[in-house]
């Protein structure tokens, strides 16, 4: 399978063409998509009229753009204009969005082929895409296990060779974690780095879209590609996209990284061993590790379940029937919403909308979202103190590897507790990224976090390329 | 109206006004009343899954220049989500500014002396529109509703004002005096009958010295007729609930216009739970002292202001010219009454004729000079036209613009000189002794008789206060 980067060389040369890289994407589609039940559809039509044009553009002697070419799926809570966006979920069935998220024209313009949408947990509230109206995605290296969520589908894509890169969203850990229970790289980046508009929100101000890839340096390539200001996103930062694949090679001598106790207690022998083995591995690179405790990431998780689901509350209130997606017709309007959203929204939706309803209810704020609101800056200004100390920090991603189906789906908060290791920079704000190390249990992969301060990418991205290398996979 | 001996009335007003801007508050879709239904929008007033509001700086801008009139302060601000379902809010939340508003704690002196303190004026947006086709015309009990999105994410300042009113005329002065303000910054068009400026208002009675009574909130109230009656109607309710040993319920009520009553809307217990929060997809507010200064450098003055400058042009104002000085400041036509005093012309003719002639064709106003209206003023007030032929001429440049001496004589309006005038009244003093004999041991009213006799035999081109002066002259 070749790398993100080594398709567009070889369309911009001609050695190869985004027609054929597309035939080879969709073969492989053809072959696994029913038994893994990655994508929820594919664009094959609009794909290949897509690959015609950059192959046109090619032969013109046009510069077709960083990722010429080259086939890319995405989470389907991305809309794409004309192309059906459901969120995994009944209430949007049959809804074609009439415009594209700012990270689809972004891939368009830079010569991608947007292949289709992948499957997730429904609204992007789960951690194994056993949410999904339409079916949980299985884990390619296994499929008797979940391949993590919420943005299984497009970790899936990618370990299953689909494409060579894909693009989820990041709320508590939705990126970061199927990219360590499929063995990828996946990057939640810095909060405002990369537009959210287009992006169905679950958490508004916890919401990111970022990259699994392979490689490191296919992850750093796709960011560069979806970052920078965007008009549209008011919570966009205000500068353009940072330099990531130049620096991929910078090294981590001198860097300072601090391994977190709280990132690492209560994760299996066999995660907490990896992660050790990362912090040896960058030792031997030059780094200095040293030992962190941050006592208040063990408030996150609560303050995480209070906030996401309040946002959810009132973003998810406009799937009301009247104007889009599902209706149940009933005798006047409120009963109309009401049997639309009860027959459209799955469990776990209504649950978490019943939690923020409640979190945000008059009598209830202060003790509830009131005081969430007060962890999250008790979080930020941890992490702050922690980055006046070290450059980056390391622990676990997730507390095991990939686990089986059923397994934690009686039990919502054995399920929560999936993302307590990835929770934490999503309040914060700050970037993280999940890349492979050894492996665990039943020689499934485990994912090694690396988290840095505000905009600090690059760095994380040099340091998961020490790991990469000293793993052997690069 | 007055209320029984002893009690008072206490009323705060809720004004929501529509603000002029070119685009929507969170969009680029055009700020049109009056368009085809569902023509102005777009995924983010849709409140399309995906889409992301980004507030619109020209909204900013007219909000701060309402509250620099209202004399509030400008301070950092956030928006909040309002979160309740009907259907024509396209997001089922309304993004407003709730505990950090941007204007707070400003006060509106009244043409009377009085001064109602404002407590906050903070934007929101406004919703879509809703039509329900049969049934009662409400959306309960209706075979199918419409709705017009067009509306929906315009943007609106509402202007909380303190609980310092204590008549319903009161509370009408406010609202008129509100309205000219909001014309005045060019934030508003104040136009009630297109819903632009739509007023809530909350009463309650007390005995004189006790504390403030139970209060309802009377919503929507459409014109300044509705306000006053409406107040005046729930206060006397209140009374009169209140003597039959009743206690005053906390409640929204619903004025019916055509019955005269207010009736319950909703009451407090029914009250549905907003869930404010912050909405995550903005960031904060705060104008900078460079942007604040800019835009308090660029307001018009205010009518109070303008007001006063008009009337120390008159001597002695009379009801019906203060009346007219109104018209005047609201329809913005002052400058054509300071061009004549500036010229030493009579700015109390000037005053009615801007309030009638000008203000009736106000819509060709753009097609009449401060010149041309102060000689046109300049030749009435010589004797060169009567009031009459003044009028036209008035009517003639709003029509079509031009030179008023061109225009005098192009419509035959010769100018009847002193000197012919005085002849002619000799002539016709000898033709009618009596008449002239009575008059000079003083029956004022023949001059009517005699002003007559000059209108026939000019064939109406005289100045009636110029026959006076000749007939006092000979008297």
């Amino acid at each position: 399978m070749k790398s993100a980067l080594e398709i567009a060389a070889d369309v911009r040369s001609g050695a190869s063409s985004a027609v054929a890289e597309l035939e080879r994407s969709l073969s492989v589609i053809a072959q696994r998509n029913e038994a893994l039940n990655v994508f929820l559809h594919v664009d094959s039509e609009g794909a290949r009229a897509a690959a015609t044009r950059v192959d046109a553009r090619v032969a013109r002697g046009e510069d077709v753009g960083a990722l010429a070419g080259v086939p890319v799926a995405i989470k389907d809570n991305l809309c794409q204009v004309g192309v059906p966006t459901t969120c995994s979920s009944r209430i949007l069935e049959g809804w074609r969005p009439p415009y594209s998220a700012t990270v689809v024209e972004r891939l368009v313009a830079a010569g991608a082929v947007v292949v289709g949408k992948t499957n997730l947990d429904e609204f992007a509230m789960g951690s194994s895409t056993e949410n999904s109206a339409f079916g949980p995605t299985r884990n390619p290296l296994d499929p008797s296990r979940v391949p993590g969520g919420s943005s299984g589908g497009s970790a899936a894509a990618v370990a299953s060779d689909m494409t060579s890169i894909s693009l989820g969203s990041d709320t508590g850990g939705s990126i970061r974690q199927p990219a360590a229970l499929c063995g990828l790289v996946g990057v939640k980046p810095t909060y405002g780095l990369v537009s959210r508009y287009g992006l169905v929100a679950f958490a508004s101000s916890l919401d990111q879209v970022g990259p699994f890839a392979r490689s490191v340096t296919d992850a750093a390539l796709l960011l560069e590609v979806i970052a920078g200001h965007d008009v549209r996103d008011s919570t966009s930062l205000p500068e353009p996209a940072p330099s990531l694949v130049a620096r991929v090679n910078d090294g981590v001598a001198g860097m300072r990284i601090g391994l977190v106790r709280e990132l690492v207690d209560g994760a299996d022998d066999s995660v907490a061993a990896a992660v050790h083995a990362a912090a040896d591995a960058l030792r031997a690179a030059g780094a200095e590790v040293v030992d962190v405790s941050i006592p208040e990431l063990g408030l996150t998780l609560s303050a995480y379940y209070l906030i996401a689901p309040a946002e959810a509350s009132s973003n998810l209130a406009r799937f009301d029937g009247v104007r889009y997606g599902r209706r149940v017709d009933a005798d006047d309007v409120t009963s109309m919403m009401e049997a639309t959203r009860t027959a459209g929204f799955g469990a776990e939706v209504k649950r978490r909308i019943m939690l923020g309803t409640y979190a945000l209810s008059a009598g209830y704020y202060d003790a509830y979202y009131g005081q969430a609101l007060k962890v999250r800056t008790l979080t930020i200004n941890a992490f702050a103190r922690a980055y006046g100390e070290v450059d980056a920090l390391l622990g676990a991603t997730t507390p095991s590897v990939a686990f089986k189906f059923g397994e934690k789906t009686d039990d919502p908060m054995a399920m929560y507790l999936n993302d307590v290791f990835t929770i934490p920079t999503n309040l914060a704000g700050d970037p993280a990224l999940s890349v492979p190390f050894a492996t665990g249990e039943e020689g499934l992969p485990v994912g090694v976090q690396l988290l840095g301060p505000g905009r600090s990418e690059a760095r994380l991205f040099a340091a998961a390329r020490v790991l990469e290398i000293a793993d052997g996979r690069a | 109206m007055t209320l029984p001996t002893n009690w008072e009335m206490v009323v705060g007003l809720e004004v929501h006004t529509e603000l002029l801007t070119k685009s929507k508050l969170f969009c680029g879709c055009a700020n049109n009343f009056g368009s085809e239904p569902n023509t102005n929008i777009c995924p983010v007033c849709l409140g399309l899954p995906g889409s992301l509001p980004v507030l619109n700086r020209e909204a900013v801008e007219f909000a701060m220049r309402i509250g620099m009139a209202l004399r509030c302060t400008i301070a950092p601000s956030t928006f909040h989500r309002k979160n309740y379902f009907y259907p024509d809010q396209s997001k089922d939340y309304q993004i407003s500014q709730y505990d950090l508003p941007i204007n707070a704690g400003g006060y509106l002196d009244l043409p009377d002396g009085s001064r109602v303190s404002i407590e906050r004026a903070h934007m929101e947006e406004d919703t879509g529109k809703s039509t329900h086709l049969g049934g009662s015309g409400r959306l309960a009990g209706a075979d199918s509703s419409l709705v017009d999105y067009n509306r929906c994410g315009v943007p609106l300042v509402e202007i909380v004002s303190g609980p310092d009113i204590r008549s319903a005329a009161q509370a009408r002065v406010y609202a008129q005096e509100l309205r000219a303000i909001l014309i005045a910054t060019g934030a508003s068009d104040g136009r009630l009958e297109e819903g632009s400026m739509r007023f809530d208002a909350n009463v309650s009675v007390r005995r004189s010295g006790e504390p403030l009574g139970t209060r309802c909130e009377i919503k929507n109230l459409n014109s300044l007729r509705s306000l006053q009656r409406a107040i005046d109607y729930e206060a006397l309710r209140q009374i009169e609930l209140i003597g039959d040993g009743g206690v005053v319920r906390q409640e929204t009520r619903h004025w019916d216009e055509n019955v005269g009553e207010t009736s319950t809307l909703r009451v407090k217990e029914d009250a549905d739970d907003y869930r404010y929060f912050r909405d995550p997809d903005l960031v904060d507010l705060a104008p900078d002292q460079d942007w604040q200064d800019r835009v308090r450098a660029a307001l018009p003055p205010m009518p109070a202001q303008r007001r006063g400058e008009v009337v120390a042009l008159l001597a002695s104002p009379t009801e019906a010219q203060l009346d007219a000085v109104e018209v005047v400041i609201d329809l913005g036509l002052e400058k054509y009454v300071h061009a004549v005093a500036a010229a030493a012309g009579d700015a109390a003719l000037a005053l009615s004729r801007a309030a009638n002639e000008i203000a009736a064709d106000i819509d060709h106003v753009d097609r009449l000079t401060t010149e041309a209206f102060a000689t046109t003023v300049a030749m009435e007030q010589r004797g060169e036209l009567s009031a009459t032929q003044a009028k036209t001429v008035l009517a003639s440049l709003l029509d079509q613009g031009g030179d008023p001496r061109s225009i005098a004589a192009a419509l035959g309006f010769e100018q009847l000189s002193a000197d012919s005038l005085g002849a002619t009244v000799a002539s016709l003093i000898e033709e009618h002794p009596d008449e002239w004999q009575r008059y000079r041991e003083g029956d004022d009213k023949l001059a009517q008789f005699f002003i007559g006799q000059v209108m026939k035999v000019t064939k109406g081109q005289a100045n009636g206060k110029a026959v006076i002066g000749e007939l006092q002259a000979r008297r």
